[in-house]
């Protein structure tokens, strides 16, 4: 036997109406990075939960270090040495950062007061956790104060902080930008150097060929391959995702773009957006740039009524639109896909039909009373066909769709409205390559039948490949608005990085 | 989102404390009675049962679940102690053979079957997953019809005077029964701050995903958080008990209402995580104090139900706006 940490031989698990692992094997060496890839509802976080007895396996084998185990609960696989970044975040919001790192390990007081938890050398662990990993985060705030990239970096420390042999990081990367990546990714080389095994979930093709060493691919619960790096490439890999070759990944078209639909001006959110002014035509996709935290997403909740802002004025059609709640942005014609969807988009317990709809609930109703459920399925049927969402049925419960399926049945909710002005906080993350491209194209269509898009992406080439103006936004002010033809990365990084040094960009 | 000047922050983290002292400020001045030390220790002496019923119900609200069997522990417990502890020259007890016990077998006694209701409770919820509201709902028509048969409804009077010291004991000026209510609360303040155990009630309430994820065993907690209910609506059942020198059948009916305004009062939240001892005893004491001074101050008690309500209902109200607006 090679030296494999970990062996998982024939794993089938089944839910109701799925078979979503289907005798699947996994080989995974001490200190690689092992990447595992597959479409959206593949069964790659279901192997995972497998693994860390979340969802143990109906049936197959795990051997770990050469020896045959079962995992029944995570409590077992924390002890075996295997730690999970999980797809969905997991924080108690209402707790410290630190009382969230060592939750159920706590570091207690000695001799006679051994059942009390030692606060003191929490805190200083936290800060030496934190220090060592170069994340600068105060241990004693509450989750829920912070940015879903901070809470992400959180939950990457708390799985290094188990010292475990083998990390899986499911989509680690899905709420962070380039320079967060790239500090993920040296923390992944020092762990490898301690002879961890990483396995790495992923639907970006850049960073696998970065960071894996090997990459097995699934799909539909079968294993397909796994092969060393060297030997693919970004074609063979996605043939052995989708099971055919896949032409176009941004299918810009060229759109007429109209006259101005929306005009900002002078917006002021306090501590968090300063003088924000552009304008947004119709037939034009907008793509708002910038680094995690420089209020992004905070600018997009501030146009939708989200946030209050204490001066500037939105002007609609040249009109004057006082947008102060969700309800008046829907009125004047705007539609919002949130970036963060556990916590504001899906509601876990409803159907993924309902889940579809649920904005748009008026257009489906006969008399204004009772719903028309045969144009409810025929259109939800439509996106399901259109978006590839996976799912065993339009009744069953969103919660139990993979991740990625999940964000397909949110795009599809907004895409639905068919409001005038749709913006988008990161339309494709988490998303696999052929929805990805998918949504791409019905975005592009939206555009050239006179819709005004306003796209937030950290995906550089998502960005680049489908604006035809790009906004990029420092610390939140605006700090460059780059034409289509004018944008490449690096001067998009430029700008996006401009308030945080204090030379000045030109 | 305006910034919130420090005044604002203070205010709003103190909320309830403050409104404790201004309602003692006000009804001082309006009732000269009020702040005389006896009528004090009277309220801490009223309040101190459903206190301790309280801070139990406590437990169960921060893991996200609801306890309402309480108030029939109480029932059960009293008549269950009460009926080991009769004085031997009466005529009509409930267990006619019975040799004289010690009184902490009697006290054991009650504690035992109010932490089995408990544990049942929890092993319930645990392992059937039905809602807590449910389960505890059942248990809560149970206990209390547990306490009718083995009663037949009379009251089990004529206490030995070994057990009713328990209830109207005083050390120095300070009635037994506050004392017993100032250990739980400390012993249960300290179990939520800094303890393992109180990590993960707040953990399973706040997100049970990321306590399971955690490694934390869900299903122990649980079983364990509503045995600490249980437990402490026993304790108030021997409490009562003593004091009013009698178990009754129907002495605990509607304490859980009570205890679970308290807490709510006090700021524990019903959507899971959130909730704080010092908070929840000044949620029993906004209560206990209301009405004593409503009392003194001659209100009609119909009156008197009407404002509690309200005060309740503003009192979540203000706490829901005040999360919220920490967003
Ligand atoms: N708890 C559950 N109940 C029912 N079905 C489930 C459950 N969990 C997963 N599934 C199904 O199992 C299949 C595989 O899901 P899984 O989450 O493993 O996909 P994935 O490869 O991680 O996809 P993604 O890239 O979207 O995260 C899907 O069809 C999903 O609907
Ligand atoms: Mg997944």
């Amino acid at each position: 036997m090679e030296d494999y940490i970990l062996e998982m031989k024939g794993i089938v698990r089944t839910f109701p109406g799925v078979r979503a692992l289907n005798g699947v094997d996994l080989q995974v060496k001490t200190g690689r990075v092992h990447g595992l890839m597959g479409e959206n509802g593949a069964g790659k976080s279901t192997l995972m939960k497998c693994l860390v007895g979340i969802n143990p396996p109906d049936s197959g084998e795990i051997w770990l270090r050469g020896k045959k185990v079962t995992i029944p609960n995570p409590y077992t696989a924390l002890k075996l040495g295997i730690a999970m970044i999980y797809q969905e975040l997991n924080p108690v919001l209402e707790r410290s950062v630190m009382e969230n790192i060592w939750l159920g390990r706590e570091p207690m007081m000695r001799g006679a007061a051994g059942f009390l938890v030692d606060h003191k050398a929490m805190y200083e662990q936290t800060r030496q956790l934190l220090s060592e990993l170069e994340i600068d985060i105060d241990p004693k705030i509450k989750v829920k104060e912070l940015s879903v990239a901070k809470m992400q970096m959180i939950e990457i420390a708390k799985a290094i902080s188990y010292n475990a042999d083998i990390v899986i990081m499911d989509e680690p990367t899905s709420a962070l930008t380039p320079n967060e990546v790239k500090h993920l990714f040296d923390m992944i080389r020092k762990l490898k150097e301690r002879n961890v095994a990483v396995i790495y979930i992923t639907h970006k093709m850049e960073e696998i060929f970065q960071i894996a060493d090997e990459v097995t691919v699934l799909r539909d619960g079968n294993h397909i391959i796994t092969e060393p790096i060297e030997k693919m490439t970004i074609d063979s890999l996605i043939s052995a995702m989708v099971g055919r070759r896949l032409t176009e990944m941004f299918p810009k078209m060229e759109s007429k773009i109209g006259d101005v639909k929306m005009s900002v001006r002078h917006l002021e959110v306090p501590g968090l957006l300063h003088d924000i002014s552009f304008d947004l035509r119709k037939g034009e996709i907008l793509g708002v740039a910038g680094l995690v935290g420089a209020g992004r997403t905070e600018l997009m909740e501030a146009l939708f009524g989200l946030r209050q802002r204490s001066a500037g004025e939105i002007l609609i059609d040249g009109k004057k639109t006082d947008i102060r709640t969700p309800a008046d942005a829907i009125k004047a014609g705007i539609g919002f896909l949130t970036e963060d969807r556990r916590l504001n988009g899906i509601i876990p317990v409803l159907s993924v039909k309902i889940n579809t709809i649920v904005a748009n609930l008026a257009h489906y109703t006969k008399f204004g009373v009772f719903l028309n459920h045969k144009k409810i399925s025929k259109d939800c049927e439509e996106y399901k066909e259109r978006l590839k969402i996976r799912t065993p049925s339009l009744e069953a419960l969103i919660q139990n769709l993979s991740g990625g399926n999940q964000q397909k049945v949110l795009v599809a909710r907004w895409l639905l409205t068919n409001p005038e002005i749709l913006i988008l906080d990161e339309p494709t993350r988490g998303i696999d390559v052929g929805a990805k491209a998918e949504i791409h194209t019905i975005i592009t269509k939206l555009a050239c039948e006179g819709k005004s898009i306003i796209m937030v992406s950290s995906e550089m080439p998502e960005i680049l490949g489908m604006s035809d103006r790009i906004l990029v936004v420092s610390r939140g002010q605006i700090t460059a608005v780059l034409d289509r033809k004018e944008a490449d990365q690096e001067t998009i990084m430029r700008y996006a990085a401009a308030k945080y040094n204090n030379n000045q960009v030109a | 989102m305006a910034q919130q000047s420090d005044v604002g922050k203070f205010i709003n983290r103190y909320a309830i404390f403050i409104v404790l002292v201004v309602m003692i400020v006000v009804l001082s001045f309006l009732s000269p009675s009020f702040l005389t030390a006896q009528n004090l220790i009277n309220v801490l002496i009223t309040e101190s049962g459903r206190g301790i019923l309280a801070i139990g119900v406590a437990f169960t609200i921060i893991s996200r679940g609801i306890d309402l069997s309480v108030g029939s522990i109480v029932s059960l417990t009293s008549v269950i102690a009460a009926s080991l502890v009769q004085e031997p020259s009466y005529s009509a007890r409930i267990f006619p053979n019975l040799p004289l016990l010690p009184p902490i077998v009697a006290v054991i006694a009650g504690l035992s079957a109010g932490t089995i209701v408990g544990i049942t409770n929890g092993a319930l919820i645990a392992y059937t997953a039905i809602p807590p509201f449910i389960a505890t709902l059942g248990s809560m028509i149970i206990a209390r019809g547990l306490a009718l048969i083995l009663t037949n409804a009379y009251p089990v009077p004529m206490l030995r005077p070994e057990f009713k010291i328990i209830g109207q004991g005083l050390l120095g000026p300070i009635p037994y029964v506050v004392i017993v209510f100032a250990l739980v609360a400390l012993i249960a303040y300290v179990i939520l701050s800094h303890t393992r155990f109180g990590k993960n009630v707040y953990a399973i309430g706040g997100n049970v995903n990321a306590a399971r994820t955690s490694g934390i065993k869900v299903s122990k907690n649980l079983i364990a958080i509503y045995a600490v209910s249980g437990f402490c609506a026993s304790i108030a059942g021997i409490l009562i008990t003593a004091r009013a020198a009698s178990g009754i059948a129907t002495l605990g009916n509607n304490y859980e209402l009570d205890a679970i305004a308290a807490a709510t009062i006090g700021g524990t939240s019903h959507t899971g995580g959130i909730g704080t001892v010092p908070g929840i005893i000044a949620g029993i004491l906004i209560l206990g104090i209301l009405n004593n001074g409503l009392l003194l101050l001659g209100i009609s008690p119909y009156l008197q139900q009407v404002i509690k309500g309200v005060i309740i209902v503003s009192a979540v109200v203000f706490d829901m706006r005040k999360n919220a607006r920490q967003k």
